[in-house]
């Protein structure tokens, strides 16, 4: 499972990586937020999975699935989910002030 | 802290008050105040002449970063003293004579002040310290308050571009003096100067040595104005007259010289330290005294005459080197460093005066300039007077002292070549020839510098403002420097014990002297020796010069005074900036892909070489968990809606997509027993695709790709070792983990959430209990974004308003 999933993680980062490269400001949004998801994965999974239940006491159960990183990736989901937001508002007001999104033709103008 | 740490804080200390000084007693001129310094400090130092005499040395430290061996300890010897008085003697004189120099109405005073004393006591600084990282950073305080107070007019391009090189030649060599000091640490284990001069052997033999020594002395010869690095000094004296005479002859251009003569018990007696000190020494001698002759600008003209003395004593202390080599106090040896420190204290005497005469000059007719100068001697009697005997004494002219050390400084290099060493009896021969023509030329700028000011007919009509002799007040100091001048010429020994024999003995530091003094005797008379036939044959020969001067200054070479060093640093800073432009521009695109790609493409190696310098990558498949269909499946999905999200032309749907990774994603972390991480994923990619959909709402047009999409081959490389290096990372970390067994930091969640925070759902007491402090934090920066929302989109911009 945890190859599986370091596959999947570097699959993400792959695919995050190419769209910050690409010229349309929308798909760097969308890049960014793939590479958050890749993050998330990959803190998971270096921890190990499948290591035991759920982290919750009251059940009976004695073996755990390891409850600090989840702690850090439900920070990290918040805070990526502000930078997202964020981003998204900028390009939002970059493309109405410049009437493009084209990150080529955004190159050179008075606001840069 | 003893009363010597607070001597050299003191003009800092002082410096903080100047401001407010000038601010609330404007009707007196604040250099009365600042006066007080120097002149205390002078007092101060003085009786120590007695006990340093006497053989003592003071030494007071305060631990400053123990741990780095870095101690902020005041050693003081004769050698040390010697420069103290200077700096606080003339440093008094200079004060007092920049009160009439600068007027309180027009000029920043205030600004001028505050430079001067924080030059004061880094210099003292300088003097002072035992401890080379303490030295280095008085050294380079030294070159700041230089800078400083060069650009003091600074209004003038000139002065702005004087300051400019002098921090630029002097920071260099600043710089490469800390990487020797850091070398003499690894060779010693100290910084200590006088625990160095006891491991004096070790640093000698060490392979380090040579680079050591060079780096050391490119901090002593840019500070020193030693050729080549000798151009910033001539554009120095863009800087007002009483920082020419004290910083740019006086004190800062001897701390080169300074530091040479520290370092010869370290050093000296290797061949290389003699001949790259002598050597160097000897050709600035010849070249500034050749260069001064060129000088159409009386400032100019002693700042010429200041790097060829510099040279001098270098070259003086090159030659006394040698004494450390045969290890006995034989005059022979030991009379080239008396001729030193001798004519560093005569040159700091007459060279002060000398400017403080031309700044006269410049400040009661309004130019510098020798051809249109001319005929001041019954105009400014006084001045003339001062300038003739400081003239004499730099020309080396009985009686003053000037003549004495110059006799000692033929006597030296004649001797030099008796040495025996180092090929001296043969590649020797050049030290009396090139230092005789020297100092030829030396008596031909002197007779420039006076006869061209102050002989020949006065016309009134060639100057800008009436001209008469200048204020009682600004000839004081020039005229207690030039009574020196005369003191010390026919009374020499007055020196001779208490400051010259001290000297000697802190620069030959270790001979072997069975308890007595360095023979120092100093005589007009020595009968028809060659150095009396030398003198003899520079006046005659150097009249004859002067006297033909009116054949010769048609020459060419004469017309143009610039140096020709002075181009090639010109051109090659211009080059630096020209060639910094082309790198940048070629690699600042101002495209945010390229900026993106260096990112990648520099993670990748530097990720990459260190996982493969330390054989990290860890590939085993035995501690991996099992998968179920089920959970191939969901990859499987996973994989496809990500890999397609490249390919998709209509935003619309790409967000669509992306919301659907998103979901897909929390069914991971239901299967992955994480409940509350699911929960959340799923609430926030809810949230987020409505937001995308607003966006689009409100902008229909950025529903659509405006371009076709293209495939980058370059850009798919990058991401695709971008992925692979993650999945071998991420890969590799879990299996050391798992390998090294370490016991997770959780253990502690686990098994106290219940009895410390009361709550079974350990996630959330970590989020709220343990960790609470982070989450409130959390929400505080959730907060920020969303006032930055808000922000950017009500902004309402004017047209033309910028962003």
């Amino acid at each position: 499972m945890e190859l599986l999933m370091s596959v999947v993680v570097g699959v993400f980062f792959m695919v995050g990586t190419y769209l910050l490269m690409t010229r349309s400001l929308i798909r760097v949004v969308i890049g960014i937020n793939l590479l958050s998801h890749a993050t998330h994965l990959l803190l998971l999974t270096m921890a190990g999975l499948k290591t035991g239940a759920p982290p919750l006491l009251n059940r009976g159960e004695t073996e755990f699935s390891d409850p600090l990183p989840q702690a850090l990736i439900l920070t990290a989901i918040v805070i990526s989910f502000g930078i997202t937001a964020f981003t998204l508002v900028l390009a939002y007001r970059t493309y109405k002030v410049n009437k493009t999104d084209d990150l080529d033709q955004l190159r050179g103008s008075h606001d840069e | 802290m003893s009363l010597m740490h607070w001597a050299i804080l003191l003009p800092f200390i002082f410096a903080i008050f100047v401001p407010i000084l000038y601010k609330y007693i404007r009707p007196v001129h604040t250099g009365w105040f600042v006066l007080i310094i120097p002149t205390v400090l002078f007092l101060y130092f003085l009786p120590y002449i007695s006990s340093i005499a006497n053989g003592e040395t003071f030494y007071e430290a305060v631990p400053w970063v123990p741990s780095l061996g870095i101690d902020f300890a005041a050693f003081l010897d004769g050698w040390s003293l010697l420069f103290v008085l200077l700096i606080t003697g003339i440093g008094a004189l200079v004060v007092l004579y920049s009160i009439y120099y600068l007027d309180k109405k027009h000029e920043a005073i205030h600004n001028f002040y505050v430079y001067l004393l924080l030059f004061m006591g880094a210099m003292l600084g300088v003097v002072l310290s035992d401890n080379l990282i303490v030295l280095y950073v008085f050294w380079e305080l030294t070159s700041l308050s230089s800078t400083l107070l060069i650009s003091y007019w600074f209004q003038r391009d000139a002065s702005i571009a004087g300051a400019q090189k002098s921090l630029n030649i002097t920071v260099f060599g600043g710089f490469a003096m800390l990487a020797g000091f850091a070398l003499l640490y690894v060779i010693t284990g100290t910084f200590s100067i006088q625990e160095m001069i006891g491991q004096a052997d070790v640093v000698i033999n060490h392979e380090l040595f040579l680079p050591t020594m060079i780096l050391i002395l490119l901090g002593a010869f840019t500070k020193s104005a030693q050729f080549p690095f000798h151009i910033w000094l001539p554009d120095a004296m863009e800087a007002p007259t009483p920082v020419s005479a004290y910083l740019h002859s006086a004190t800062m251009v001897k701390a080169g010289i300074y530091l040479v003569a520290r370092f010869t018990p370290v050093f000296g007696g290797a061949p290389e330290w003699f001949w790259v000190i002598s050597g160097f020494g000897l050709f600035t001698l010849l070249w500034g005294s050749l260069s001064a002759i060129r000088q159409k600008d009386l400032k100019g003209l002693l700042a010429y005459s200041t790097i060829s003395q510099l040279g001098m004593v270098m070259c003086l202390l090159g030659l006394g080197s040698a004494a450390l080599y045969f290890d006995e106090a034989n005059e022979l040896y030991t009379v080239a460093i008396l001729a030193a420190v001798f004519h560093l204290f005569n040159h700091a005497t007459f060279k002060g005066s000398l400017f403080m005469c031309a700044g006269i000059v410049d400040h009661e007719t309004g130019t510098r300039d020798i051809r249109s100068l001319g005929g001041l001697m019954l105009v400014m009697p006084a001045t003339a007077t001062i300038s003739l005997i400081g003239a004499a004494s730099m020309a080396g002219l009985p009686p003053f002292n000037g003549f004495l050390s110059k006799e000692h400084f033929f006597m030296a290099i004649t001797d030099a070549t008796q040495y025996g060493i180092f090929n001296m009896e043969t590649a020797g021969m050049l030290f009396p020839v090139i230092g005789w023509v020297a100092s030829v030329f030396t008596f031909v700028y002197c007779c420039i510098f006076f006869f061209k000011t102050f002989a020949g007919p006065f016309n009134a009509d060639r100057f800008a403002k009436t001209v008469h002799e200048a204020p009682v007040g600004m000839l004081i100091s020039p005229a207690i420097l030039g009574l020196i001048v005369i003191t010390v010429g026919l009374f020499p020994n007055l020196l001779s014990q208490s400051i010259i024999e001290p000297s000697m003995a802190s620069i030959l530091n270790g001979l072997p002297m069975d308890n007595e003094a360095f023979a120092v005797d100093i005589e007009h008379w020595h009968g028809f020796s060659a150095e009396l036939f030398m003198t003899i044959g520079v006046i005659a020969f150097g009249s004859l010069i002067y006297v033909s001067m009116g054949k010769w200054k048609e020459l060419s070479i004469y017309k143009k005074s610039e140096d020709v060093f002075s181009p090639l640093y010109d051109s090659s800073i211009s080059g630096l900036i020209k060639g910094s432009q082309k790198i940048t521009n070629v690699q600042m695109t101002g495209r945010l892909r390229d900026y993106f790609a260096y990112i990648s493409v520099f993670f990748l190696i530097v990720v990459g070489w260190t996982m493969i310098r330390y054989d990290a990558f860890a590939i085993d498949l035995q501690y991996i968990s099992e998968v179920n269909s089920f959970e191939v499946a969901l990859v499987v999905l996973l994989l496809v809606s990500v890999l397609s999200l490249p390919f998709i032309q209509q935003r619309v749907a790409a967000i669509v997509m992306l919301g659907f990774i998103g979901f897909l994603i929390a069914l991971f972390f239901v299967n992955l027993r994480s409940a509350d991480l699911a929960l959340t994923q799923l609430l926030i990619e809810t949230v987020l695709v409505i937001l995308f959909m607003l966006a689009f709402y409100h902008l229909p047009e950025l529903r659509k790709e405006t371009k076709r999409l293209t495939f980058n081959w370059t850009n798919a490389l990058i991401s695709f070792g971008v992925g692979l290096m993650v999945t071998l990372v991420a890969f590799s970390a879990f299996t050391f983990g798992q390998e090294n067994d370490f016991s997770p930091i959780s253990e502690y969640y686990i098994e106290n959430s219940a009895d410390l925070a009361g709550g079974y759902n350990m996630v959330n007491v970590v989020l709220v209990d343990f960790r609470g402090l982070d989450t409130v934090l959390e929400v505080l920066v959730l907060g920020i974004a969303a006032l930055a929302v808000i922000a950017v989109i009500r902004l309402k911009l004017k047209e033309g308003d910028d962003v």
